[in-house]
């Protein structure tokens, strides 16, 4: 009678374990892949001249966050007029990945809202945002000069993550 | 045994064997009700025993999507960037149905190595990739890499 | 300024919390009545700080204030005004809030209008409270705030998605949540009384409107959701076995039985274990839910923004709160008294019958719904359960159920005779085997399946009524039918009437995708459904094509339908389908997709008949709940004589004896 009694608490115990497992396949818990590593190396072509081509290894030499948008993403605008701003004030530099969108639809809507990147990668077939581990829209990557993934933002970014995060990550980078 | 003891002693037994069977039900009706979910490269691989229903996770291929004039039969074809697999479905694609957007179908191979859908699922948010496509494609990668030549379409 | 007012009111009213939960628990321990009254001016406290913080974030949306992040995502400067209000709680951090609020105003109204029952038992119960208030304000106040600054401040926001511009979406969520929370105070009660170590009927009988009253809620939060997908997703279905879904249908079967146990506890002084550990499970399955659907644990159609740390903040609550609830259960629920025996068919052995039915069913439907997260922690792959399990698995379970319903008020207390019960009831079996046979004569189409459905369902009609007659003719006037006595015959006519309407429905609707351009005829279930154009309508921001749809019967026109497919300015694409409703069946017509260049269109066309009497049987099993709970029995303080020894005779819902 007694044991029997612990049986809801044991049902309890194994439900929150599986629920516990659960939490931990998220993308967003587990640390990028990336992390230190070399970022993946890429060539495409930039949005605003598609004649020229962007590469990994042209942008090496000078610290950047890539910040992977698009115009069919909502939650971009609202990180966008801090893009903007972090623009403004020139600490950082910008680069844009332009992930699973047409031409058109990029620039009409960088046109509306503005354009904070020095420079835009169009990623035609989302191959490098795959390779990148993009899952969603807006992230943003802080790459160091040497081509290595410091950090992974997921979602908008805030004021705190460019004063707290991205900013102490680049001091102890050349800017 | 006293009649009460007895009574009891019934009811427990009935009671097990209600869980029993129960128990039994249950289980069976959930094997044959979990539809596992592939990728295209592990469809490609072989991993499918033919004629078992499963889900196809996977991206749209931009510029596959096309309909039949006369009937609403749909072709298009589901990549993880990797493989492709066509697809062929019957009826009406959900709204949030787009090129290049994540989509699950679900359905089976049938004969001519064509996937016949029965259901096809774009009901998210527009920002979001399932986990399970997510993971796919990062495997896709993973074995890419490794130099794993089994379903590896450049 | 104010959204700052308004995240300091939410800190001080976690202060509150805080001292809630601990100041009248020790109070109870230690016997301080100084400690333990300051329960109630904490809870009111904390009530006024929660109503001004939710005040603030309203305000803020109704003068659209876009510098707060929070109401620039969720609304924008075209929202019209009476929209502002609902989209409060249109994501995650408003409708958290929500959850606060009438958290907080529950524990205000037990509070206020619990002064008869025993000062250190309301005292722990009320500190019980506070320690689910703390979780939620914590939770609020660390992790989602919702007067976030945006910087630099927008002009405008963004646009909320149009699916949440819609009447049943808005309600849906307020009523679900006076559910959940409602179970809150059961459970705040179980808990009290298991830190004391007994099982006062007293607390028992005045629990039980509340119960009934949280359970009404979910019933109808349920239905609005059901109803909501039906006439506004564009795909006919109006249950979908989906994880979110289920998350709310748990707490409703454990509710269900919660119901049927406190009522015998409260009569019988019986079943005292049930009652408490239901209380705990219903709402131990609410916070479950609430942490399925925030998580983004589970692929589901529509799951909140999901958030890894805001899932281990809930886990980590859920743990604190149900286990440590039922580790005093495994402790303390032994020494409570054990039950009298009963004979074998009992009115006690019928409803435990009920619990255990009920209870499986719930387990069921959790395991199906957590079964992809064990295959995945396990490595079996990545796997869903189908819906066919659900509903097999639901019917078996149910269906015996359903069946002894009307059994269940004609039996006594303690013992009596199944032949003799059966007898009574012989008429309404009768008069059920005869509408059924009457049913599949009318419409032959209907599987035998399905004709068994519909007499069950009759016959929790018919049975219900045999009740209600055979009291108003055996019992004294002025004491014929209480309050409790047709809430509850109410309630299980809803049961029936849903009955019939899930199993015709299911049986005999029909769906048809057909490819169809201006001109052309198309036969459903012997309606002419005829398409004479398509023209295009331009909305508020949105472009849209319309389809104008004639539905005749042998000949005569019977309406009029215009679906329309929608293009929001934003790129969204979303389907308005047209629906003829009737008490006996809908129609429901969609527009899928344009087929080639000739103005062709795919259509899907649904013919759903008695679908109107699932929702409609949630309504009256909702009434039935309200009602039940006015009973003013319930209100009344036991007194002596009415202690559990005494003959079956003396309570008020007994029968006489037998002709």
């Amino acid at each position: 009678m007694l044991l029997r009694a612990f049986i809801p608490l044991g049902v309890f115990a194994a439900i929150g374990l599986v629920l516990w497992s659960g939490i931990g396949k998220n993308p967003q818990l587990l640390p990028s892949a990336l992390l230190g590593k070399p970022a993946p190396a890429f060539a495409a072509k930039a949005l605003h001249a598609p004649e020229t081509e962007i590469t990994s290894a042209s942008l090496l030499g000078k610290p950047y966050l890539l910040n992977v948008f698009g115009s069919w993403c909502v939650s971009c605008r609202v990180e966008h007029p801090l893009l903007m701003e972090v623009e403004r004030r020139g600490e950082i530099t910008l680069v844009g990945l332009n992930w699973n969108d047409t031409r058109e639809d990029a620039t009409r809507w960088l046109a509306q809202f503005g354009d904070p990147y020095s420079q835009i990668i169009f990623d035609a077939d989302g191959r490098i945002a795959i390779d990148f581990g993009v899952t969603g829209a807006p992230e943003s990557f802080v790459i160091s000069a040497e081509g290595r993934v410091l950090h992974k933002f997921v979602g908008p970014l805030t004021e705190d993550d460019i004063e707290n995060k991205v900013k102490p990550l680049l001091a102890g980078q050349a800017l | 045994m006293n009649p009460l003891r007895k009574r009891r002693l019934i009811l427990i037994s009935a009671l097990v064997l209600g869980v029993g069977a129960a128990t039994a039900l249950a289980l069976t009706a959930l094997n044959e009700n979990v539809n596992h979910f592939y990728s295209p490269s592990e469809v490609a691989a072989g991993k499918i025993a033919h004629g078992r229903t499963f889900r196809l996770g996977g991206v749209v291929l931009e510029g596959s999507p096309r309909r039949e004039e006369s009937t609403l039969k749909a072709h298009f074809v589901v990549t993880d960037r990797f493989a492709n697999l066509p697809v062929e479905f019957e009826g009406i694609l959900p709204d949030l149905f787009r090129e290049g957007q994540s989509v699950i179908a679900v359905g089976m191979l049938n004969a001519s190595g064509v996937f016949a859908a029965e259901e096809v699922l774009a009901k998210h948010d527009e920002n979001y990739m399932p986990a399970e496509v997510k993971e796919a494609i990062d495997k896709g990668k993973a074995r890419r890499e490794a130099g794993a030549p089994e379903g590896a379409q450049p | 300024m104010m959204p700052e007012l308004g995240q300091i009111a939410l800190i001080l009213a976690l202060l509150l919390a805080i001292v809630q939960a601990t100041v009248p628990l020790i109070g109870a321990h230690w016997r301080q009545p100084a400690l333990m009254a300051v329960a109630r001016p904490a809870a009111y406290g904390q009530f006024v700080f929660v109503l001004f913080a939710y005040g603030i974030l309203t305000e803020a949306f109704v003068a659209q204030d876009f510098s707060i992040a929070y109401v620039a995502q969720n609304s924008n400067l075209a929202l019209p005004w009476h929209y502002r209000f609902s989209a409060v709680w249109g994501a995650h951090e408003g409708s958290l809030l929500l959850w606060v609020l009438i958290l907080s105003g529950w524990t205000v109204a037990l509070a206020a209008l619990s002064s008869r029952l025993p000062e250190r038992f309301m005292a722990r119960a009320l500190a019980v409270l506070g320690i689910i208030s703390i979780g939620f304000l914590a939770f609020t106040v660390l992790t989602s705030n919702p007067f976030e600054r945006h910087v630099p401040p927008l002009a405008d926001g963004n646009d909320l998605n149009p699916l949440l511009q819609d009447f049943g979406l808005i309600v849906h969520p307020p009523m679900l949540y006076m559910g959940y929370v409602g179970f809150a105070v059961a459970f705040a009660f179980a808990v009290a009384a298991l830190i004391e170590g007994r099982v006062d009927r007293q607390w028992v009988r005045w629990s039980r409107p509340w119960t009934n009253v949280a359970w009404a809620f979910l019933t109808i939060g349920i239905a609005l959701g059901s109803w909501w997908a039906y006439y506004e997703l564009g795909w006919g279905g109006w249950w979908f076995w989906d994880p979110v879904e289920n998350a709310s249908f748990m707490p409703w079967l454990v509710g269900a039985a919660l119901i049927h146990s406190q009522a015998v506890t409260e009569k019988r002084g019986t079943f005292a274990a049930w009652t408490l550990l239901l209380a705990i499970c219903a709402f131990s399955l609410s916070l479950l839910g609430t942490f399925l659907v925030r998580s983004g644990v589970l692929t589901s159609v529509h799951a909140f923004a999901s958030d890894p740390t805001r899932g281990i903040f809930i886990l980590v609550f859920l743990v604190i709160v149900t286990g440590g609830a039922l580790t005093l259960y495994a402790i303390r629920a032994p020494k409570l008294a054990a039950a009298p025996p009963v004979s074998l068919y009992s009115r006690e052995s019928l409803l435990l019958l009920n619990n255990i039915l009920l209870v499986t069913a719930c387990a069921m439907v959790l395991i199906g719904t957590l079964y992809p997260l064990v295959a995945e922690a396990l490595g079996w792959g990545k796997i869903s359960v189908g819906p066919p399990y659900f509903g097999l698995m639901f019917f078996v379970l149910m269906a015996p159920l359903v069946w002894l319903i009307p059994f269940g008020p004609l039996t006594r207390w303690k013992g009596d005779s199944l032949p003799a019960v059966f007898l009574s009831l012989r008429t309404a079996l009768a008069l059920a085997a005869l509408a059924a046979a009457l049913v599949w004569i009318v419409e032959r189409e209907l599987p035998l399946k399905a004709v068994i459905g519909v007499c069950a369902g009759i016959w929790v009609i018919f049975g219900t009524l045999a009740f209600l007659l055979r009291r108003m003719r055996n019992a004294a006037p002025g004491r014929m039918l209480t309050a409790e006595m047709v809430g509850m015959s109410l309630a299980h006519i809803g049961v029936g009437i849903f009955v019939v309407g899930v199993v015709v429905t299911e049986s005999l609707n029909v769906e048809r995708d057909v490819r169809m351009q201006a001109g052309d005829m198309v036969e459903v279930a012997g309606y002419q459904v005829t398409l004479r154009e398509v023209v295009r309508q331009d909305g508020p921001n949105f472009i849209a094509d319309e389809g104008v749809f004639e539905i005749r019967q042998d000949g005569e026109l019977m309406s009029t339908q215009h679906p329309q497919k929608r293009r929001y300015l934003r790129g969204q694409v979303m389907t308005e389908a047209a629906l003829d409703a009737g008490f006996f069946a809908d129609f429901y017509i969609a527009m899928g997709e344009p087929i080639g260049t000739g103005g062709a269109w795919a259509i899907r066309l649904y013919y759903k008949p008695m679908i109107r009497w699932v929702w409609l049987g949630a309504l009256l099993m909702m009434a039935g709940g309200l009602v039940s709970a006015t009973e003013r029995r319930l209100r009344q303080t036991i007194v002596e004589r009415e202690v559990v020894q005494s003959a079956p005779e003396q309570m008020p819902d007994a029968l006489p004896e037998r002709a």
